[in-house]
């Protein structure tokens, strides 16, 4: 049979379709596990690094389920949603800021003078990560995002329950330089953070990142956090979208909320 | 005996697949700001490599020549989704870094071009040998960027602070450029230039 | 929303460019960058087939291989998105295929100008980039044909521009081992230092 036979053709293309999907679906079947292990993983890894629960590799989920209680609430009005508010379409479980922002039926567009963070549409509801020591709240992990010089921002911010010290900052998806606005997902950096102030004594929200380092003999120091060298514009959105998601238009009425159920 | 030896080392620097051949450089600048996405990207690179040179090789006898192309095809992106997997649920953290550009060793033209070149020709065992080789001479050039665009970047090499940077206290001030793309296309010019002067008969006509 | 599509068009055009910012299609674009002619044949090829195959493989993320995209089969757990490499590169090789007997039959003296470019094209990592791209930013339909006729657009102009200064450099006296490929690779160096001058431009 000479290789170039109709048959032999039909008959080699066959095989060869059947050896490769053989091959790659055995390894992908055998992997799947350890990847979406991985990625859920990630996730909690992520919010774990942002109440700063995070110890050691092994317990990450035991540490999850004892420590943290997501809950859902409403963006526009504060309030939290019971278990029978939540909308079918949210997977508290499994909430992914990028597919809800985008997903028409779980997001609205925000009005442009108000978009300080520059990312276009919102969602409705957010799963916030309560923090909890005993039955009391410790912190909240709220999640963030806007834009910086190349890409959009996902992270974390924790407040505490006085709702005005930063306990935690982290971003774990960017597509920044790496070295430079890409530094945003640097421990160090991230570390400046702990302790800020937010809020002043008035609920004024006061936090700002400079373009350049904090003078600590400043006494608004507390209320500034050192930008980055070297990339004026990832810092200017890390500052605008803190400012966007802590402000009226972001998690403000949340903060309302809070406080009129603790008074 | 010698012949393997040939095969092997002659990619590395008289043959080099990126300086001589102009083959697989896409991949090459995008994954070399830091040494360890570089390496990873390496070995994903020599194994597809590899092993497409040696299932093209083992059936050369059989492919019917107007369905070359497609067969090959099929086989590099089989087992390029094979490495993706594996490097996804193994280092996890790495592939987030590497993103896309292991999907595109698919169209790595050094994987293709060895097979249309080499292995179509070649008993198995030497296209394995020609498929690591070449592989290691695409690593080379990988290797180098990725070294000085992370120790002069970052003043780091595989993530530990080699150099002290005058941010925490230390002497040297990082160069911000060589993280970024263009100081890829200068590391590998001047690489090229180096190798070139070493080995002049690599030089090209006017 | 036609705001939303300029901007993503000018950024993929000039920002976010596939040559310059991301190195891909580095190969065809080196080894074609001698003369301004075969750049622009080639450029216009890559709009071509970028522009068909990005959406083109949008729809068969959504609606084949995505998580759940078979539910109208009765399979909502069915995940597919690990054939998605051999998919795309097999959608590429066949719009390739097919727009080149289009070509071929219809519009014969366009494929005389093009037809050298378009089985190279194949293995162009741009074509392929952009169609990977597209899935990891998770784009519409729309967005997606924007970013198709984009990056096309992007690789087109950064081939172009490159072989006019390739052309002008013959009259320059290169030092010998930098002749060729090394002054080249500096040259795209320094062209893509000249494009990250857009970077800072909010749309």
């Amino acid at each position: 049979m000479s290789s170039d036979s109709t048959k032999k053709t039909i008959f080699v293309a066959l095989g060869v379709c059947f050896v490769c999907s053989v091959l790659v679906s055995t390894t992908a079947v055998s992997l799947n596990s350890i990847q979406k292990n991985n990625q859920k993983r990630e996730k909690l890894k992520n919010i774990l690094a942002a109440g700063d629960l995070l110890q050691k590799e092994t317990t990450i989920e035991k540490t999850y389920q004892t420590n943290i209680d997501p809950v859902v609430i409403d963006i526009g009005s504060g309030k939290l949603l019971r278990e029978d508010g939540v909308p079918p379409d949210l997977n508290i479980q499994n909430f992914d800021l990028k597919d809800v922002s985008k997903d028409p039926r779980l997001s609205e567009t925000i009005p442009p003078d108000e978009d300080i963070a520059n990312i276009k549409r919102r969602p409705k509801y957010m799963v916030v990560y309560r923090v909890m020591e005993g039955d009391s709240v410790s912190k909240y992990i709220l999640p963030i995002y806007g834009k910086g010089l190349w890409s959009t921002m996902y992270g974390f911010i924790a407040l505490d329950d006085d709702l005005r010290t930063i306990r935690g900052f982290t971003f774990y998806d960017h597509g920044e330089t790496p070295g430079l606005g890409g530094e945003v997902d640097n421990p160090k950096w991230k570390q400046t953070w702990e302790g800020k102030m937010a809020f002043d004594q008035n609920r004024q929200l006061r936090i700002q990142v400079l373009k350049g380092s904090v003078d600590p003999s400043d006494p608004n120091s507390k209320f500034k956090v050192d930008g980055l060298s070297g990339s004026t514009l990832t810092t200017r959105g890390v500052d605008q979208l803190v400012r966007y998601w802590l402000g009226e238009n972001g998690y403000g009425p949340f903060f309302d909320y809070l406080r009129e159920e603790k008074s | 005996m010698k012949k393997y030896k040939d095969v092997l080392f002659d990619p590395i620097f008289n043959n080099n697949p990126i300086g001589r051949q102009i083959l697989g450089i896409c991949s090459a600048l995008a994954v070399t700001s830091k040494l360890e996405t570089s390496i990873v990207m390496s070995m994903a690179v020599i194994f597809v490599l590899s092993f497409s040179n040696l299932s093209v090789s083992m059936i050369r006898k059989h492919i019917p020549n107007n369905i070359r192309i497609i067969v090959e095809m099929t086989i590099i992106a089989s087992l390029v989704i094979i490495a993706d997997q594996i490097i996804k649920a193994y280092a996890f953290d790495i592939s987030k870094q590497l993103s896309v550009y292991v999907g595109l060793i698919i169209t790595n033209c050094i994987i293709m071009g060895r097979a249309e070149a080499f292995a179509l020709q070649n008993p198995p065992v030497v296209s394995f040998i020609d498929g690591i080789g070449n592989g290691l001479g695409y690593s080379f050039v990988l290797l180098v960027v990725g070294f000085f665009r992370e120790l002069l970047g970052s003043g780091q090499l595989l993530g530990y602070q080699v150099l002290k940077l005058s941010t925490d206290g230390g002497w040297y001030v990082q160069n911000g450029l060589f993280l970024l793309s263009p100081s890829a296309f200068f590391l590998i010019g001047f690489m090229i230039w180096v190798i070139r002067t070493w080995k002049p008969e690599q030089v090209e006509e006017e | 929303m036609f705001e939303e599509y300029l901007s993503l068009f000018i950024r993929s055009i000039f920002i976010e460019n596939m040559a310059l910012a991301f190195f891909l299609g580095m190969c065809t674009f080196l080894a074609v960058s001698k003369r301004v002619e075969t750049a622009v044949g080639l450029g216009i090829a890559v709009v071509v087939v970028q522009s068909i195959t990005v959406p083109m493989n949008n729809l068969i993320y959504h609606n084949l291989l995505k998580e759940g995209a078979l539910g109208w089969l009765g399979l909502e757990d069915v995940n597919l998105t690990f054939i998605g490499l051999v998919t795309y590169i097999g959608v590429i090789a066949a719009m390739v295929q097919i727009l080149e007997m289009t070509l071929d039959k219809f519009v014969p003296r366009l494929y005389n100008a093009l037809g050298v470019f378009l089985p190279l094209i194949t293995v162009n990592c741009a074509i392929l980039g952009g169609t990977l791209f597209m899935v990891e930013r998770t784009y519409t339909f729309g967005e997606s044909v924007v970013f198709g006729v984009g990056s096309g657009t992007g690789f087109a102009l950064a081939v172009i521009a490159l072989a006019g200064i390739t052309e002008k450099m013959r009259y320059s006296n290169v030092p010998a081992g930098l002749r060729g490929l090394g002054i080249t690779f500096i040259t795209v160096g320094l062209m893509a230092i000249a494009f990250m001058i857009f970077s800072g431009i909010q749309l």
